[in-house]
């Protein structure tokens, strides 16, 4: 019950910044339309859609991050938190009360992506669903993500590693951009280090209907989840106790 | 009945000692005025007793609870109006209301209850449905204070509440002090001396961290030999202050 009143006034002032919607649901989708048109436009293939929709999806993603590590962050610094902390919630209360409300909004920011990617050409099919419930554990991911940058910077650190640098390692290190295998070396090793690109390796097999491969790249995105999550609940918890929040 | 009772409390923030050795006794349904000098250690007083920051020193015990090993039922027990004015800007002035009853535990029919309740009794019934972030200064004070006392705490801790109001806000929220008075215990700050003198059934006065007098005004002015509870203050606050 707690939990649902915080996580309530969360996703209102989540939803209530336009700027949110705009970038979040907005950006990915231009992207999504400007790649096609590209390449519409060029002889080879290079965006073809059932490849390029993952990859937008999870870049698309990153943006959770930003906003659930914006809000933190703000909240931190506002002396809303010295209400909240001298309220009767638990730091789980906090953790599923930022959690819960972004959970649905990632997966419907998905959605929506491959909703316009239906209008682009991509064949409808149960995969889809599939693929979307395969890309679930990284929007848990990116969510952690941001609770963890949340806690730990202030608000504009938070816009710049989660709005800049983490949009750029999403989408330069996912291999939607372009095929890791061609520049090779220590970049592809980097990136095969980071779950971005077994992200969208995932997603891209969940959609193509290719079940066998979808593990072990699934893992990496789950283990990364889970890990990343608990560090930012144990971040999130000292820093609760603190005297410095 | 005893609502409040330290024991030794000290707070020390990177060797600076904000609270040392505070020994306080209210009882229940007491209005008691913590007064003293910016930086004397009210507002880290009410932080600890509110379980906000944990003392490094010594303990609290909240009607009956510690706020050490028992800080979640303290909580649930007290609330808060901090010094700075705390509410989520882009909520109504209802659903900042309906926000705090919720996160105490009520659900969603009776926090609306509730809501509804404080806002006619704050007069806040021009604004519930305004964005809090767009309210003035003083509005935003007034709905602070309503969030505090939405949870029906009861201890209340009020930490300078009538900063920023205005003459006849500030007599408003007088008249809600009175009501809640022996209701409720209420430790309340205020760097305004007549507002303690009137409200308060007693008055603590801390200087550097530590308590230096306690008592009614009357028992304060007597003691320091002096006229005015004003005089009586400053030769206790003061810098040198007096210990009796
Ligand atoms: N988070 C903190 N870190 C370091 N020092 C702190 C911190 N909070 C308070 N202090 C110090 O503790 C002392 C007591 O501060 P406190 O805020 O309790 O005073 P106060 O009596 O409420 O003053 P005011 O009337 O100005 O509100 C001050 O010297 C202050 O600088
Ligand atoms: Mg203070």
């Amino acid at each position: 019950m707690k939990t649902l009143a915080f996580a309530s006034r969360n996703s209102k002032e989540i939803l209530r910044d336009r700027l949110n919607l705009t970038f979040g649901i907005g950006f990915p989708v231009v992207l999504l339309l400007l790649l096609t048109m590209i390449q519409s436009n060029i002889p080879v293939v290079l965006f073809s859609i059932d490849k390029l929709t993952p990859g937008i999806a999870v870049f698309g993603l990153s943006f959770i991050s930003l906003f659930s590590g914006l809000l933190i962050a703000k909240d931190r610094s506002s002396s809303l938190m010295l209400r909240l902390f001298t309220a009767p919630l638990t730091s789980s209360d906090f953790i599923f009360g930022y959690t819960l409300p972004l959970l649905p909004m990632a997966i419907l920011q998905v959605a929506v992506c491959f909703a316009v990617a239906f209008f682009l050409g991509l064949g409808v099919s149960i995969n889809v669903v599939l693929a979307i419930i395969v890309l679930t554990p990284a929007a848990v991911l990116f969510i952690a993500i941001g609770l963890l940058c949340g806690s730990l910077f202030n608000e504009k650190q938070v816009g710049g590693v989660c709005g800049a640098l983490l949009t750029n390692l999403s989408a330069w290190l996912s291999g939607t951009w372009f095929d890791l295998d061609l520049v090779g070396g220590a970049f592809k090793g980097v990136a095969g280090a980071l779950p971005f690109v077994h992200t969208v390796k995932a997603g891209r097999a969940a959609l193509s209907g290719n079940y066998s491969s979808i593990f072990p790249d699934l893992w990496w995105v789950i283990v990364y989840a889970v890990v990343i999550m608990v560090i930012a609940i144990l971040v999130f918890t000292r820093k609760m106790n603190s005297d410095n929040t | 009945m005893i609502a409040i009772q330290t024991i030794n409390l000290t707070k020390k923030y990177k060797g600076k000692i904000a609270v040392n050795s505070l020994n306080l006794t209210i009882e229940k349904g007491e209005l008691f005025a913590l007064l003293g000098l910016n930086g004397s250690g009210k507002t880290t007083t009410i932080k600890i007793l509110s379980c906000l920051t944990k003392p490094t020193n010594g303990d609290a015990i909240i009607l009956g609870n510690s706020i050490i090993s028992n800080p979640i039922k303290v909580k649930e027990l007290v609330n808060v109006s901090p010094q700075e004015t705390a509410i989520a800007p882009n909520l109504t002035v209802r659903e900042n209301l309906e926000f705090i009853a919720g996160i105490y535990g009520s659900g969603k029919k009776l926090s609306k209850q509730k809501a509804e309740d404080i806002i006619s009794s704050f007069e806040l019934s021009s604004i519930t449905e305004e964005k809090a972030k767009t309210l003035s200064g003083g509005w935003q004070r007034r709905l602070s204070i309503a969030m505090a006392l939405i949870s029906e705490p009861q201890i209340l801790f009020l930490d300078e509440p009538t900063l920023g109001l205005d003459v006849v806000a500030r007599r408003e929220l007088w008249s809600v002090i009175k009501r809640l008075k022996s209701k409720i215990t209420i430790i309340l700050t205020t760097h305004y001396l007549e507002e303690a003198e009137s409200l308060a059934d007693r008055i603590g006065i801390m200087a550097k961290g530590e308590l230096k007098a306690i008592g009614t005004a009357y028992e304060l002015i007597s003691k320091t030999n002096t006229k005015r509870f004003e005089d009586a203050f400053i030769a206790l606050a003061g810098e040198g202050g007096i210990q009796i």
